[in-house]
């Protein structure tokens, strides 16, 4: 497939501040693409880069094998929709998503008529003579969305668009967005600081770290194989402990953990004996005191339990005093009450192929 | 009195003192006034009477509804030539501006002539227009011109240049006000719909800052229609505005029932374009 974005060495200072370090980065045609990481991470200001909001201190910015690193916002066949929407509120809906038609030589009717069926494509009709502030927040949005994509624009660009929304709303919004992206077949570039909302609705996404790509996958890359702590611990839970290789097989070794021994897989065998592992919770579990010694083990007693509806998400502190969350699910029929209780003595099963091994973040 | 009571009465007490003041201090003047213009001079005393003379006089007598219109006419300028420098300043402000300090500075340079006297701001241009004044001396030692010229002062355009000066800002405080309401996503969004600077201040920016501009328009307007300072100062013989002609009739004239059937006719002026701004002014809200 074609790249349709290339960022190439992007690099944003302010004065003696780094916002954006050396990002090279390429679009697919059609790719659904998502820019995470917390604020301040240059997430948006790349993103404002490609609508032509703000210039790279160096690099440039590719548009389908065109530089438009020096052009306009208004020069670029790309649309953005804003956080917080920016419907112009003098306008009805109508001539608010007709707004941007109009300098294309689209006579009236035409744009009216573009207007309702982009209204239509966002479900909602019969909206077109309505003022933005008579609308919901999450009808705003959707006016939005219809602005931003009636002039077909190769990308569509999307500033943390569900921030706005309740939580519910939020995640019926991402379910549509992703259809509408399905159906346009366009790109569609989106900004966000929620990792779920990412995972959800982007076929590929870059996390990102101060100002530099931390990691560039799929979201079952990053949630599986995650490629620093930092990535581990952004996208879902990750217990992270530091270790030690006391053996190594191969690809096999064993490490331990305040002073209790694991058996761990690795590809690439790390330079240094002193490593962190990271072990998501769900995909560690309770074994009973029969099985004891019967595989990969680490031992202590619970601190604490939540209750989360569908899960249970149990605190161990291991003997090495570190804590350790085991999540659970509690499918029919399995109570809370059948798990172990504060102050128990437990053991924890860990599948070596589950724990990941990172270097030691000097 | 117990604690409860006094404190039960006070909020009367706070809001009287007020109520008090406002009655005595403004409505009954206005009461008088309104009184007074039904009245019948007989010099050298004045006779109460309910006739409408003294409104009649003013629409049959050529030279106030010719004073009537200067005036119209004047604040009419004065209001236009503060809206055109006081616009692209706010403008400049608001979105061009980076540095929030030098927006501070520059806001503050407007503002801070309100502090000073506004004798003396009008004074000022006597003395900077007058024959000995600074504009003379300045052409004549760049030798544009031989001697004092007397052109600059006691006309009508000194009048509305004293004018503007000193109203100006109270047209640039609402509209960077109300331009400064206006998110600038805005702008970007127009931008990223296709629309260039141009096109995006006639359809986004210039519609969303309109209230400040009625609302700037209206108070200089009003405030240069009951203007008697400026035309005294800098207005010469034939810059008579109502405000002086109004004088006149409580002073030299002594003919108080016309002074105040004047009066009147103002204050209706003066209502009637606050009224018409307001009703602007909520016919166009939009919630920013």
């Amino acid at each position: 497939m074609p790249a349709i974005i290339e960022l190439r060495q992007i690099s944003k200072h302010y004065g003696s501040v780094i916002g954006i370090e050396h990002v090279e980065l390429s679009v697919e045609d059609g790719e659904f693409l998502t820019l995470l990481g917390p604020s301040g991470c240059g997430k948006s200001t790349l993103l404002r880069m490609i609508g032509g909001f703000e210039e790279p201190t160096t690099g440039q910015v590719v548009l389908s094998g065109q530089d438009v690193t020096d052009l306009p916002p208004q020069k670029r066949n790309v649309n953005m929709m804003f956080q917080d929407y920016a419907l112009f509120p003098h306008m009805t809906v109508g001539q608010n998503i007709a707004y941007g038609l109009k300098m294309r030589g689209i006579g009236r009717a035409e744009a009216r008529q573009k207007a309702e069926s982009a209204l239509d494509l966002v479900s909602m009709p019969d909206k077109v003579d309505q003022m933005p502030h008579q609308m919901s927040g999450g009808q705003r949005q959707r006016v939005a969305l219809a602005r931003a994509i009636v002039r077909e624009p190769k990308v569509l660009l999307l500033d943390e668009p569900l921030s706005a929304l309740d939580a519910n709303l939020r995640e019926q919004m991402q379910i549509e967005l992703k259809h509408i992206h399905d159906k346009l077949g366009i790109t569609f570039i989106m900004v966000t600081h929620d990792q779920t909302e990412a995972l959800v609705m982007s076929d590929r996404v870059i996390v990102m770290d101060s100002g530099r790509i931390a990691q560039d996958g799929s979201p079952e890359d990053l949630y599986e194989r995650p490629a620093t702590p930092y990535v581990a611990n952004f996208i879902g839970t990750t217990n992270l402990l530091p270790a030690r290789i006391t053996a190594r097989n191969g690809a096999d070794a064993h490490v331990e953990i305040g002073g209790q021994s694991l058996q761990v897989r690795t590809d690439t065998v790390p330079r240094y004996d002193d490593i962190q592992i990271g072990i998501r919770p769900e995909k560690a579990y309770f074994i009973g005191g029969a099985d004891e010694k019967a595989g990969n083990i680490l031992s202590g007693h619970v601190a604490e339990r939540i209750y989360h509806g569908n899960s249970l998400r149990t605190t161990v502190r291991l003997h090495g005093e570190q804590e350790f969350h085991v999540d659970a699910m509690l499918p029919m029929g399995m109570a809370q009450a059948a798990s172990p209780k504060p102050g128990d003595k437990v053991q924890i099963a860990i599948d070596p192929d589950n724990i990941l091994i990172f270097e030691r973040e000097s | 009195m117990s604690r409860s009571r006094i404190a039960r009465h006070s909020g009367k007490l706070i809001l009287g003192i007020p109520i008090l003041w406002i009655i005595l201090f403004m409505l009954v003047p206005y009461g008088v006034l309104l009184t007074y213009s039904f009245w019948l001079k007989k010099y050298p005393l004045f006779v109460p009477a309910f006739q409408f003379g003294n409104y009649w006089t003013l629409l049959s007598d050529p030279q106030y509804i010719k004073v009537l219109l200067r005036t119209l006419k004047i604040s009419t300028l004065v209001s236009i030539a503060s809206l055109v420098l006081a616009y692209p300043f706010a403008y400049y402000l608001v979105f061009r501006l980076k540095s929030p300090t030098a927006r501070l500075i520059l806001f503050m340079a407007v503002i801070a002539p309100l502090w000073v006297s506004y004798l003396l701001r009008a004074y000022v241009w006597k003395t900077i227009l007058g024959t000995e004044g600074i504009l003379n001396s300045f052409l004549m030692s760049i030798g544009l011109i031989d001697e004092p010229s007397g052109i600059f002062l006691y006309n009508q355009f000194a009048m509305v240049l004293t004018l503007t000066y000193i109203f100006i800002p109270f047209m640039v405080m609402p509209i960077y006000t109300a331009l400064e309401k206006i998110p600038p996503s805005f702008a970007e969004a127009s931008a990223d719909l296709g629309m260039g600077s141009f096109q995006t201040f006639v359809k986004v920016t210039l519609p969303l800052s309109m209230p400040g501009v009625v609302a700037g328009f209206t108070m200089t307007f009003c405030l240069s229609f009951g203007d008697f300072i400026a035309p005294f100062l800098v207005g010469g013989p034939d810059g008579q505005l109502v405000a002086n002609v109004m004088a006149s009739q409580f002073g030299a004239a002594l003919n108080w029932p016309l002074g105040s059937a004047l009066a009147v006719v103002m204050l209706i002026i003066v209502l009637s374009i606050i009224s018409i701004s307001d009703w602007f002014e909520q016919s166009g809200k939009v919630e920013l």
